[in-house]
């Protein structure tokens, strides 16, 4: 069936680049990795599974053999005995009855094992799979982010994660149960009668023919239901985080009808799955019936012509193998659909861990340092303050450090999110310590790219960014980051308390640091004046606090991380300009020595700046103190006598 | 809950009848089938009669035909019903969330409403089908080899009435203790999921500090806590298995001990015990199908648990009986005015608020982060209910307008706004579905985002993404101010809705609201005391109280702090906002 099932399209994520849906290729691949994972760390909970699967296997075929032998060998004597007047004696009966009831007794304790140990491999498998798909996604870089949607990602770690419980806990021990049982019933068939097994071997592959056609049918369909549900759950997702702006806009019963043409969608190709995957279970059981049937006349019509040695006691013994051969194989057939539908979620899986991570060829790393006593600059473990580059030179084995400065060159950066559209050209930049850098100009001139470019969050095309001249691509990116503070205009709080939000910044901060940095951002009066204070815990969207005031809680957090270099991205946009004032002088003080980048539009925050870049269409037009971009006339002046004329 | 759950079976109420009676119909197929067997065998092979063999063999395939047609009819209903189920359930809770008012919102998150509308309803849906082509089934079969056993003898038959009440006590208990499990682990998958949420929107934040091993942590926290819970639940569960197979082992056993005791004092036949036994069988083979149910019931309720409750939120906010629809115009009162989030908390956020402005009026709002700007424009448009007070338009209070007559007649700029994917036109329309593309452009001259938007590829039919992000901040913002006045509303509300727009823009998107549209009562927030100076009135906030009220020039003379605001922006040399 491999073959078919790779023309099976699968509900891929509607990612915004993707194009057309991928298909679901070569799924013994897939099913080989997923092995591999479960092996990898239960290898002797499956031994065990494998053990006990046998053990309960043969425990119950034992069972129904005492069954047969129970009225030959022990209860037609008795009855005989006590008929003929004589007493009959019980207690060979009721040692056999111990003796099975001390098998069926390992029986039972074989399948709960069994069991207990299939939750163990099949839970830790669904956790295991978890952590390794979010570790991996950390290390992705942004453009997966930008380009895979939100919904589709969620739905990676719960829906497709949890098909994979189908297939390990449920469908895995049957098909071993299944095995086991289906070989233990063909060796005795063919020990009994070799043209009859056979003829049974033939019906049963014209069941298994016919229930894969429809298992492709089915599995068509579900693969059709998990992409519309996909599409759905995107609609919900989107729609749902803007739920505020629907309401604003009386806009529910548009949404109401746009939802119900993916849900009808939905039910719709659910329907036609569920039917055919229904399907196979009557198909499979009643073409055993058909097959005892055709095997039973087969059989009489050899038999009572006697052409073969079959004797009517075989063929009877035989007739109930037939019986026992085709129920575990109508049982396979069931799987087939889950197993399909879990490949499908497995594939997704794999294919966000085989998502290339973020390059780091970096190799220079930040380390803390302290000047020894002839000047030069060493490494020491403690936090002093004063940070180096550790730079190891590969040509002789060599490390020199470099004291941490601050000093950022632009050297002709050109970049484009995609190669055929630059957004920024021929930037030239040269920032050096201690300097108040500052970026204006309108939305779209490229002011955020420029700091995206700086810590690597995109990589650029051409030209060069040095840090206390070393090229930013030897730099280790976490140790560029760290380097870096950043406030981003659009702020995100995490879950958690107002202390924990703020100790993100700095994981070893203590109390007094996180609350001094809060002060410092001006934020502690109203943290104070929550219910609460520190300890109130805010949503993950930052619950009623406005945005100002995360834009305060997010300046505490870079202000507690006490970076080297800060870069503001519009961080004081919704602050009100005289909490502004008291912020930035604040920051100012720590940041006194160290260089600062900041983007703004309110001119306001930018004056004090000791160079402010004019950016427009991607290009840095002027170039300045304010004071001297004033005496230039250009377009800096342009915007602040267009501003005084207006008012 | 049940009762919530089914009762958005609806139009597939017929097909949910009709599914178990096909299931019924196989069920007797089946049990006729052994019969036929037992025919072929014993009156057929064993006499050596080929033309019985025949007769019982062919019987037989009709039986099997007609069992698949029953079985096949199943499947075809079952799957109609249960997705049809699972179509309403989604329906039914979209609905009411779209009755949600703000506060609704607040409550829940929307990773944690994407699971219940897509997890937790596919749990129900296979629940659903799981009993209606099982459930029906196996209780029969089970009353019918019972009815059999005891016709057989009923002495002997009582070990199974034994058997299964200490099954039933067995699974109550276990059920007992895992559907709390289960219950605890579905809220952690909510957890699991806001991680991932958290992550993946904040993982600039997440990559600027180097915090991915930080954030795996506590991802991994999550998903150890589901690990834990769900192992705890389903070992539970395992114990369901054990428990029957020895309720049906110590059945055949006493059946054994017993029946053969019986036998030999002549009170049964030896074939009569073989019935029995077979019995045993069926018996074994609907209590496991009902066993399986019951797990699947027992996992499914939870979530039946997390869909109920969404479906039976009540929306905190109601049309009222007999609604105003004309909002007569744009004049707005505030009459002792106090609110708070929760209510009763006593943490009011506003408090004796009042205030008139006439239609047409421009009131600028300014005041420290934190003051309750927003939350007070939020009343005017009736996002949340006051708590003490009331909140006029058109002098009539909110409460009693349609809140769609009312906030399709007061636009509200959120702060936080967002845009949806579809083209730029298909996003204006949001203010009025049935605005001409002449109305769209002419609000977007006023908002001034005719100017890029000119400039885009394929202009006004440019696609968005989802959130906006491939336009700037500023243009996001001046598109969601486009998008309001394509309503044509009577009063405006812009939530800091500038910020991100440079000061000239903004200088002349202010003077296009004066010059195009004059009758609109507009209500500005800002940060800029630039953005409000030439508003008729200018309100200053403080902590949720009006602290003064007038014109640029009132305020000057007689309010210091609005006097200190407007010098800490003009400090120094004269700042580029403020001259």
């Amino acid at each position: 069936m491999s073959e078919k099932v790779r023309e099976v399209k699968m509900g891929g994520p509607r990612g915004r680049m993707l194009g057309p849906r991928p298909k679901l290729k070569d799924p013994g691949a897939i099913v080989k990795r997923l092995l591999k994972l479960v092996l990898q760390h239960y290898s002797l909970n499956l031994v065990l599974v494998f053990i006990c699967t046998i053990v309960a296997a043969l425990a119950n075929v034992r069972g129904t053999l005492f069954l047969r032998t129970l009225i030959d060998d022990y209860i037609t004597p008795l009855a005989e005995t006590a008929a003929n007047g004589g007493t009959p004696d019980f207690a060979p009966l009721l040692s056999a009855i111990g003796f099975i009831a001390v098998i069926y007794v390992i029986g039972a304790a074989a399948s709960f094992l069994n069991q207990v140990l299939m939750v163990f491999v099949g839970q830790g498998t669904m956790r295991n799979i978890r952590k390794m798909m979010f570790s991996h996604m950390q290390t992705l870089p942004i453009s997966y982010f930008d380009t895979h949607s939100h919904g589709d990602i969620m739905s990676m770690y719960t829906n497709d994660v949890d098909t994979l419980r189908q297939t390990i806990g449920m469908a895995m021990p049957q098909l071993l149960n299944s095995l086991v049982s289906v070989t233990a019933t063909f060796v005795s068939m063919l020990m009994l009668d070799v043209p009859l097994t056979v003829l049974s071997c033939v019906m049963v592959f014209l069941t298994m023919v016919l229930s894969t056609r429809l298992a492709k049918v089915s599995s068509r369909y579900y693969v059709a239901q998990q992409s519309d549900l996909g599409s759905l759950n995107g609609y919900i997702e989107e729609h749902l985080s803007g739920q505020k702006v629907v309401k604003v806009f009386c806009r529910e019963e548009a949404c109401i009808s746009e939802f119900r043409e993916r849900n009808d969608r939905l039910r719709d190709s659910a329907n036609r799955g569920n039917r055919y995957a229904n399907m196979l279970g009557p198909i499979t059981m009643q073409m055993g019936n058909v097959s005892f049937a055709v095997v039973a006349v087969a059989g009489a019509a050899l038999s009572i012509n006697g052409f073969t040695g079959l004797t009517i006691g075989t063929l009877v013994s035989f007739m109930t193998l037939n019986k026992s051969f085709n129920m575990p194989i109508s049982q396979i057939s069931t799987q087939f659909n889950s197993i399909i539908m879990s490949l499908a979620g497995a594939d997704r899986i794999f294919r966000l861990m085989d998502e290339k991570p973020e390059t780091d060829e970096g190799y220079v790393t930040l380390v803390n340092s302290r000047e020894g006593e002839d000047g030069e600059c060493r490494e020491c473990p403690e936090h002093t303050g004063h940070w180096a580059w550790k730079h190891p030179h590969q040509s002789d084995g060599t490390v020199s450090y470099v004291p941490l400065a601050g000093k950022v060159t632009l050297d002709d950066v050109d970049f484009g999110y995609t190669d055929d559209r630059m957004v920024l050209h021929n930037i030239k930049m040269y920032a050096k310590p201690g300097q108040k850098i500052a970026f204006v100009g309108s939305t779209g001139a490229g002011k955020t790219t420029i700091t995206n470019l700086i810590n690597r969050f995109y990589d650029i095309q051409d030209g060069k960014i040095r840090y206390d001249d070393i090229n930013i691509n030897k730099i280790k990116k976490a140790d560029l980051r760290r380097s870096l503070g950043i406030v981003l205009q659009d702020t995100h709080l995490f879950r958690g308390t107002v202390m924990d939000n703020i100790r993100f910044g700095k994981l070893d901060a203590t109390d007094e640091e996180c609350i001094a940095a809060a002060r410092l951002a001006n934020a502690d009066g109203f943290i104070r004046r929550l219910p609460q204070g520190y300890d109130t815990l805010l949503s993950h969207d930052g619950g009623n606090l406005s945005q100002g005031q995360r834009q305060l809680l997010a300046i505490a957090r870079a202000a507690v991380a006490d970076p080297p270099v800060l870069i503001l991205d519009e961080a004081t946009s919704s602050i009100d300009t005289h909490t502004e004032r008291l912020v930035q002088e604040g920051m100012d003080r720590i940041m006194s020595g160290r260089t600062t980048f900041v983007i703004a539009h309110r001119l306001s925050t930018v004056k004090n700046s000791d160079c402010i870049m004019v950016l427009e269409n991607g290009r840095i037009i002027e170039r300045g103190t304010h004071d001297e971009l004033i005496a230039g006339k250009g377009r800096y002046y342009q915007l602040y006598t267009g501003n005084a004329i207006a008012s | 809950m049940i009762r919530t759950i089914l009762s958005q079976v609806k139009q597939y109420a017929l097909a949910s009848v009709v599914t178990p009676l096909w299931m019924i119909g196989e069920m007797i197929m089946e049990m006729l089938i052994p019969i036929m067997m037992a025919n072929i065998i014993d009156r057929g092979i064993s006499a050596g009669d080929m033309s019985a063999v025949m007769k019982y063999g062919f019987c037989m395939i009709l039986m099997a035909a007609l069992g698949l047609l029953c079985g096949v009819m199943g499947a075809v209903f079952g799957a109609r019903a249960s997705t049809g189920l699972a179509c309403n359930l989604r329906d039914a809770m979209y609905l009411n969330i779209q009755k949600f008012s703000f506060s609704n919102i607040d409550k829940y998150s929307t990773a944690g409403l994407v699971t219940r509308m897509t997890t937790d309803v596919t749990n129900v849906q296979n629940a659903y089908q799981m009993v209606l082509r099982i459930c029906f089934r196996a209780p029969v079969t089970l009353v019918t080899a019972l009815f059999m056993a005891f016709s057989i003898n009923a002495r002997l038959s009582s070990v199974f009435l034994v058997a299964v009440a200490v099954l039933a006590v067995a699974l109550l208990l276990i059920m007992s203790r895992t559907i709390g499990l289960f219950q605890m682990g579905f809220r952690k998958y909510d957890d699991l999921n806001e991680e991932v949420e958290e992550d993946v929107t904040a993982i600039r934040t997440v990559k600027a500090f180097v915090r991915e091993e930080y954030v795996n942590n506590s991802f991994k926290r999550a998903a150890d806590n589901i690990y834990s819970l769900f192992v705890k639940a389903e070992l539970g569960l395992a114990f369901n298995a054990p428990i029957m197979m020895i309720c049906i082992y110590g059945c055949i056993l006493s059946l054994s001990w017993m029946g053969a005791k019986m036998i030999v004092s002549d009170e049964l036949t030896t074939g009569q015990l073989t019935s029995l036994f077979s019995y045993v069988l069926s018996i074994m083979m609907s209590l496991m199908m009902l066993s399986m149910i019951f797990v699947m019931i027992t996992m499914s309720l939870a979530s039946a648990r997390r869909v109920s409750e969404i479906i039976n939120e009540e929306p905190s906010m109601k049309d009222p009986e007999d609604p105003v629809t004309v909002v007569k115009d744009g004049s707005v009162d505030f009459e002792k005015v106090s609110f708070a989030y929760q209510k009763g908390s006593g943490n009011n956020v506003l408090s004796d608020v009042s205030f008139h402005a006439d239609s047409g009026e421009s009131i600028g709002i300014i005041g420290p982060t934190g003051s309750s700007k927003s939350s007070l424009v939020a009343l005017i448009s009736r996002l949340y209910d006051v708590t003490e007070g009331s909140v006029k338009v058109g002098g009539t209070d909110v409460r009693d307008y349609s809140m769609k007559a009312l906030r399709s007649r007061v636009s509200v700029v959120l702060q936080n706004n967002v845009l949806f994917s579809g083209t730029v036109l298909e996003n204006l329309r949001w203010g009025n579905p049935g605005a001409t593309e002449e109305e769209c452009r002419e609000a977007c001259r006023i908002a001034c985002a005719d100017e890029f938007i000119d400039k885009m590829e394929d202009g006004y039919e440019t696609h968005i993404e989802q959130g906006g992000t491939n336009v700037s901040g500023g243009q996001r913002q001046r598109l969601c101010i486009a998008r309001a006045l394509v309503g044509k509303p009577a009063v405006l509300i812009l939530d800091d809705s500038t910020s991100a727009v440079d000061t000239a823009t903004d200088q002349k998107i202010r003077e296009g609201f004066s010059q195009r549209i004059p009758g609109t009562t507009t209500f500005i927030i800002a940060q800029r005391l630039s953005s409000v100076k030439n508003c008729d009135r200018i309100m200053l906030l403080e902590e949720g109280r009006i602290s003064d009220i007038g014109s640029h020039d009132e305020l000057m003379e007689r309010c210091a702090v609005y006097r200190e605001i407007y010098e800490s922006q003009t400090a120094g040399s004269g700042d580029f906002d403020i001259v």
